[in-house]
Formats: structure tokens, sequence, C-alpha cells
């Protein structure tokens, strides 16, 4: 592990400790059960299956709790339920269901702060992001969601929409209540009903989120919640009564599901892993585009499908990009996520800490130039330095696969031409990042890049207004926004 | 000199994301003694008195007398004709002197004046000179001219440190004032200063970021250090100590210091001492537990 380079001999600027920031721990208490039941028909009830599995916080590999682990049995009476709630949620009247949403939304922000809390215990997150964007996220969809349940005729002029049942939906562990307020407020906006699976290394704030339904009233079934590993999301995809299948998740497994639900008649929306470029133009601004590198790789520790992880940089500006790219990476602050001054947290599990240093491998063993900061590391838990390579080839393992972790690839281009090329030249097609000043060449670019979202001089700027997805392996199907609502409608004409 | 341009909404997000560190107990109680430490102790009145100047200079020198531990003020800064009276008080304190001189705050006089109103200063004891540049020549185009006016003064300064104020809130674009921060650095400043404190908008915490990354190019591009002074609009010690996040996580730990970065300012003195008493005793002090200043 070589530290960054010291290739420059001019003067450095010293990030030590000559005003260090005092210990800043969030001080709100959760509460957090021995054992959780799933959420099944409006109450918490014990697995049939039985079992529970562990979850642990990933900054301290400390046990939060056991976790129901559900079977096909636990899966049916999931469904069922949903199933059974079905009809009388479709029929009730639309602006009631809009207030089911607007109380959840409500109460979420209300207990906003016990939610970042058991978020970042549960996921590893830093409290700084899901306190000011995981938790108020979900929060906005929620709200924004409510205000279309009673204006689905005016979404698409000529046509009705119909709620299609129920709906499956599998989320991961980057976001994990942020995924589940993306995948719940637009089916529940529309009519559906839902048996939702949340990841299972993150599957408390989820539960918590039922608390809030039994809060409000949901009528039971509408929104079920059952937990466990990739069994018990096979189980659920291939239960006969789901309707649709809505997945957020890794390509393989989105890929998998894929073929389960063919020739099944399941409606089927995914949204998968990516390898997003971030190309940096030498008229951008600089010092701000650097900003934007690093919110695009090293928030959420890199656990972001449409993260920038390729950054391609026009060769001009090459040199002086590095160097305050490193020069920005010294100063971030990597530790314990429940301290508010943490900027990179703990990695999410074990498991993808491993996956992660397999690719830091790959990429020292094909060649390419591994820097990390030096930060210092807690000695328990999963954390990995903030890391970025240079001399990385676009044939390269760390460039074409999805590491999902703080690792940043580094790469060149020297025209317009070459950048798009380089960039489309991907399985992927999630996000893309353009760094400019000239507006001239911002839309000409974006229009060229294969990628459902195109930041323009930001990056990783989300909102419950604007659809999200992807193309090519990135998946199909958008989420947020009026196109968000077709994943959970049938259209038919007016009248 | 290619022109170095500045996404407004980006370095306002990346300034507003210095406001989000949490400074707490150790940390905190560092922090506002530098702040004090740090501070140029300002009066710019037209009702400035030798009475005003002597309280100033006092205050300046011990700004608590309950609080043994806070260190003196960097500076007092007043017009030329107090440098006198403050000098004669400050003798011996390490208090340095700052003047603002160059017909300041407008600068509306010709450069033989200006030139006058600073050796007026130094001759009187001055340490520091704050000089205001030529707006009106840098919204014409005419680089030249503000450069060569820089130069000028700090010809006329001799020893003493020169510091230049950009009047951003005039300037208005944030690549106005990258470009008048590299040409006030190009013609010999010590430190650049966004403001006068008689314009609005004065200081304000993404200028100052894009001041801090001008000198921040500049010293990896040459060695050469160059200090900051926000001046105008910082009230409170709050405020303060997220513009030291933002000097500590841009510039790093060298900067820290009276020597490289300063606050202009008037009332954020007696903020930071209220908030050091509620530090020491745990209780919150009232207004008139410290002396006016």
């Amino acid at each position: 592990m070589s530290p960054s380079p010291k290739t420059k001999v001019a003067p450095e600027l010293e990030f030590g400790n000559a005003w260090e920031y005092a210990a800043a721990p969030e001080s709100v208490k959760v509460a957090i059960a021995d054992k959780y039941g799933m959420f099944i028909n409006g109450a918490f009830v014990a697995p049939k299956s039985r079992k529970y599995m562990d979850t642990i916080n990933p900054a301290n590999e400390e046990l939060l709790s056991k976790i129901a682990v559900a079977n096909e049995d636990d899966v049916d009476r999931a469904v069922a339920a949903a199933k059974a709630a079905f009809p009388k949620w479709k029929k009730l009247k639309a602006s009631e269901r809009a207030k089911y949403l607007f109380r959840i939304a409500r109460r979420l922000q209300e207990r906003a702060r016990e939610f970042s809390v058991l978020e970042t215990l549960d996921g590893g997150k830093p409290i700084k992001e899901s306190r000011d964007v995981d938790i108020p996220e979900a929060a906005k969809h929620f709200f924004y969601h409510a205000g279309w349940a009673d204006k689905l005729d005016y979404a698409f002029p000529g046509r009705k929409g119909r709620p299609l049942g129920v709906c499956a939906q599998i989320i991961p562990w980057n976001f994990p209540l942020l995924m589940a307020a993306w995948k719940i407020a637009p089916a529940l906006a529309c009519g559906n009903t839902v048996v939702l699976k949340p990841a299972e290394t993150t599957s408390l704030t989820a539960l918590r989120l039922a608390e809030i339904f039994e809060e409000v009233g949901l009528p039971p079934g509408v929104v079920n919640i059952i937990t466990g590993a990739g069994a018990t999301g096979a189980a659920l995809v291939a239960h006969k009564d789901v309707q649709k299948v809505a997945f957020t998740g890794s390509t393989p497994v989105g890929k998998a599901i894929a073929k389960q639900c063919a020739g099944s008649g399941k409606r089927l929306t995914l949204e998968l892993g990516g390898k997003s470029p971030n190309i940096i133009f030498e008229d951008a601004s600089l010092d701000q585009a650097v900003d934007g590198i690093v919110q695009g790789i090293f928030f959420n520790q890199g656990h972001v499908c449409c993260a920038g992880s390729r950054l391609f940089v026009q060769e001009g500006v090459m040199q002086e990009v590095l160097a305050k790219l490193e020069v920005r990476i010294l100063s971030l602050r990597v530790g314990d996520p429940m301290d508010k001054n943490t900027d990179l947290g703990a990695i999410n599990s074990l498991g993808q800490l491993a996956t992660i240093k397999r690719y830091l491998e790959a990429g020292d063993a094909e060649g390419a130039t591994r820097h990390q900061s030096s930060a210092k590391l807690p000695k328990r838990g999963y954390y990995l330095p903030p890391t970025w390579f240079t001399g990385v080839q676009p044939s390269h393992t760390i460039a074409r696969e999805e590491i999902f972790g703080p690792v940043l690839s580094v790469m060149s281009f020297r025209t317009p031409e070459e950048a798009i090329t380089r960039a489309n030249n991907t399985p992927y097609g999630l996000a893309a990042g353009i760094w400019t000043d000239k507006g001239s060449k911002i839309f000409n670019i974006a229009s060229r890049l294969k990628a459902g979202v195109v930041w323009c001089n930001t990056y990783n700027r989300f909102d419950a207004a604007s659809p999200f997805g992807g193309f090519k392996q990135s998946g199909f199907g958008r989420e947020g926004g009026r196109q968000g609502l077709l994943s959970y409608l049938e259209l038919t004409p007016h009248g | 000199m290619t022109r170095i341009t500045v996404d407004k909404v980006a370095v306002e997000a990346r300034a507003a994301s210095f406001t989000t560190r949490s400074i707490k107990k150790a940390a905190k109680l560092q922090g506002l003694h530098m702040v004090v430490g740090m501070t140029d102790l300002t009066t710019l009145e037209g009702k400035d008195s030798a009475e005003k100047v002597r309280a100033l200079c006092r205050k300046a020198i011990c700004p608590d007398p309950a609080l043994k531990s806070v260190p003196s003020v960097a500076a007092i800064c007043v017009y030329p004709r107090w440098v006198k009276e403050a000098k004669a008080q400050l003798q011996g304190s390490g208090v340095c002197v700052a003047s603002v001189a160059t017909a300041f705050p407008s600068g509306q006089v010709d450069l033989k004046t200006k030139l006058r109103d600073v050796e007026d200063a130094v001759k009187a004891g001055a340490d520091e000179i704050d000089m205001v540049i030529h707006r009106g020549a840098f919204l014409s185009g005419d680089f030249k001219t503000v450069s060569e006016e820089i130069r000028a003064v700090k010809k006329a300064c001799g020893a003493a440190h020169l510091k230049v104020i950009l009047e951003t809130g005039e300037l208005e674009t944030y690549d106005n004032v990258v470009f008048a921060s590299e040409l006030a650095i190009e013609a010999g400043a010590d430190f650049i200063k966004t403001s006068t404190g008689k314009i609005a908008p004065a200081a304000t915490m993404p200028v100052t970021l894009v001041m801090l990354e001008v000198i921040r190019r500049h010293f990896l591009n040459t060695g050469q250090m160059i200090g900051m002074k926000p001046a105008g609009g910082i009230k409170t010690a709050k405020q303060a100590l997220h513009y030291l996040v933002m000097v500590k996580e841009t510039l790093g730990d060298a900067w820290l210091s009276p020597q490289w970065f300063r606050f202009g300012a008037s009332s954020l003195l007696n903020d930071v001492l209220l908030q050091l008493h509620r530090q020491e005793t745990g209780t919150y002090t009232a207004n008139y537990d410290v002396t006016e200043s």
C-alpha cells in the first residue's frame, strides 16, 4: 500500500492536528429490540421458519439485534396478506390514500433523528449523511407521491391508470430507508399493495418504518415487510400472486430475477449497477470540479449505484486536477460514523470489504498505481481509506467492473469525441457527470451520453420529482417523477 | 494569465458544508482563543475620537480581565489619523496597529493622495496598511492601473505589511474575485482582504473560500504563503469557528495563525468572550458583563 505520491518537490499543505476537532458523537440513543419478527398484515409476527440472523454494526462489529429469516411459508403469508388487502386499498378514495402517505412523511420527519441514528448504526454510513440526505429524502418521497395519489388521472393524458396488485420489492443495503421509500411510496400512491424485503445486513430502519405504518393506521396488509437473504428474495419473486417485481441491487442478481420472471406475466423493473463516468474538461471550474469528484465517488463510502467511479480528465489539466484531488482527499475525515464530523464511515459488511480489497489487488496486479489517504482508521470495524488509482487503462478490471466502494479510477482524454467514446464504453449506463464552464458543450455532450442521469457541474443530486434509472446493464424502468408512476400502473384508454 | 472560473452553485454548497462541522469542548475552547488572537479589532467611523481609540487599545491588549487565559487580539484597525495615539497605547503589548489608508473606503482620489495617506500612516507607526483597490478601474477592464497602484502602495509601505482590500461586494462575481485576488498577490500583497465593511455584502463564506483557493494555488505553485482577512459581517463566535473550519480544511495547519489569518471585526470579540465565559462557568453571561468596544 503506497501512500500518496510525493512526486512534486513543491511545497505541501499540512492537514495535521494543530486544531483537532473534539469527538462529536451524536447523542440521541435509540432503543433496539433483542430480536425482530416480520411485519405482516399490520402486526409484528415471529417467522414460521423460527430462524433468525444477526445484524451487526459494521463500525465496531458489535451485535445490534437478531432479524427473522423468512422462508417460503412466511413469504406466502406476507403475499396473502397483501393480496387480501388489495381490493379495499385499490377502491379507497385516492385522496384518502394520499392522507396516509402524508402522515407517513410527517412521522418520518418527526422521528428523523431516531431513524438517522438507527440507519448509521446498522449500515455504517456517516451520521451527517443519514441525517442530511437519507432520512429527509425518504420523507420527501412520501410527500411527493402523496401529491400524486389523487392526480393519477391527469398524469398520462388520454389514459387512465389502474393499480397492478401485489408488488414484490427487494432493496439494497446502501440506502436502506431511502430505497424503501423509493419503492413503497409510488406503489401505494398508485393503489397497489406491497411486500418489501430489505437487504439482510440493513433491515432495521425498514422494520422501524413498519412502526410508523402502525402509528398512522395504515390498513393491515397494505405494506408487509419480510426479512431474510437471497433465498427469501427468490421465494418472493417466485410467488404466483405477485403481479410486479421491483428490484434494486447488483446486476448479477438482477439478471437472475429477470430469468425468474420471464414468461410469468409479472411486470419487472430493475435498477442495477453502474460504472459511471465523471468527465472533467479543461475549461471547468476546477476547484469545484474536484469537490464534485469527491462527492461523486466518496459519498456513502462509494456504496452508490450511480457513483462517479470512472474519472476522465482532459489531459491538459490532469496534473493540476490530481494535485487538487490529493489535497482534497487528505482533508477527508474517516472513522466513527456516529461522529458528526466524519466524512467517510464504515464499509457496510465484511463481505463487501473483501470484495473491494480484491479489486484493489486487481488494480495493483494489472499495473495501475494505487494512492490512498493516510487517514488513521479505527481498530475494530470495517474501514477502507479513500483510494484512487492513476495509470488506469480502459481495459483494466477496475475501469470496467463495479467496485461499490471508495475507489476511484482516473483516466484521461484529449478531445470531446474521445471523452464521449470512452464514457460510453461500458456495459453500464446509469449516470454520468460533465464539468465545463461552457453551456453549449454541456448540451452537446449530455445528449450523447448513454446514461439515465447526466449531472452537469454537480454530482449525486437527487429529487423525488426527477426520474432515476439506467440503460444497458444498469437496468430498466424509472423511479421518481411522473415516469416512475408507470412502473406501478396499468394504463388503459380513458372512459 | 488565463482567467479561472468559479462555479457559483458548487462553491456556495462547499462553503455551506463547513458550517455542518460540530466544534465542541476542547476544540471549541481552542478555536475561540484562536479567534481572539486573530482579530483585527476595528473602529472606522466618522465619530471616532482619541478616547474611543484608547478604549479600543486597552480592550485589544486585555480583552477581558476576568478571563486571564484569553490572548490579546492581533491588531487594532483605525484610520491613519489615530495611528499615533494607538501606537502610544499599544507600546510593548505585541498588538499591532493596522491602518486603512488609500482614501478608504472608496479610494476615489488620485494615486498621489493615496500614497500620501499611506506614508502618513506608516510614518505615524502603522505596522500594517489595509489599502483598497481601484474597483472602478478593475470593473472597466483596466487591470494595469489596479496592479500599478498596488505596487506603488506596497513600495510606500516599506516594512509595514500590506493587506489589499478587494471590496468583493462591488466586484460582484466570484470570477472577478479570483482575478482581483491574483492581481493583488502578483503585485505584492501580503494579505488579501474581502471588504471594507462599508458595502453589503461584506465577507461571506463562499467569497472567502474562493480567495483561500487562490492562496492555495499560489502556495502550491510558488511556495509563498499569503494571508487572508475576511472583514465585515462576521459577528458571532459560531460564524468565526465556521471560518476557521474552512481555513483548516482548505489550507491546513500553517494558516491557523494570526500571522496568516485575521478577522476584521468589531462586535465579534464580545460574542466570543460571552461564549468563553459560558465555557468556563457553565452559565450564560449578560452583555453588560463584558466591556464595550
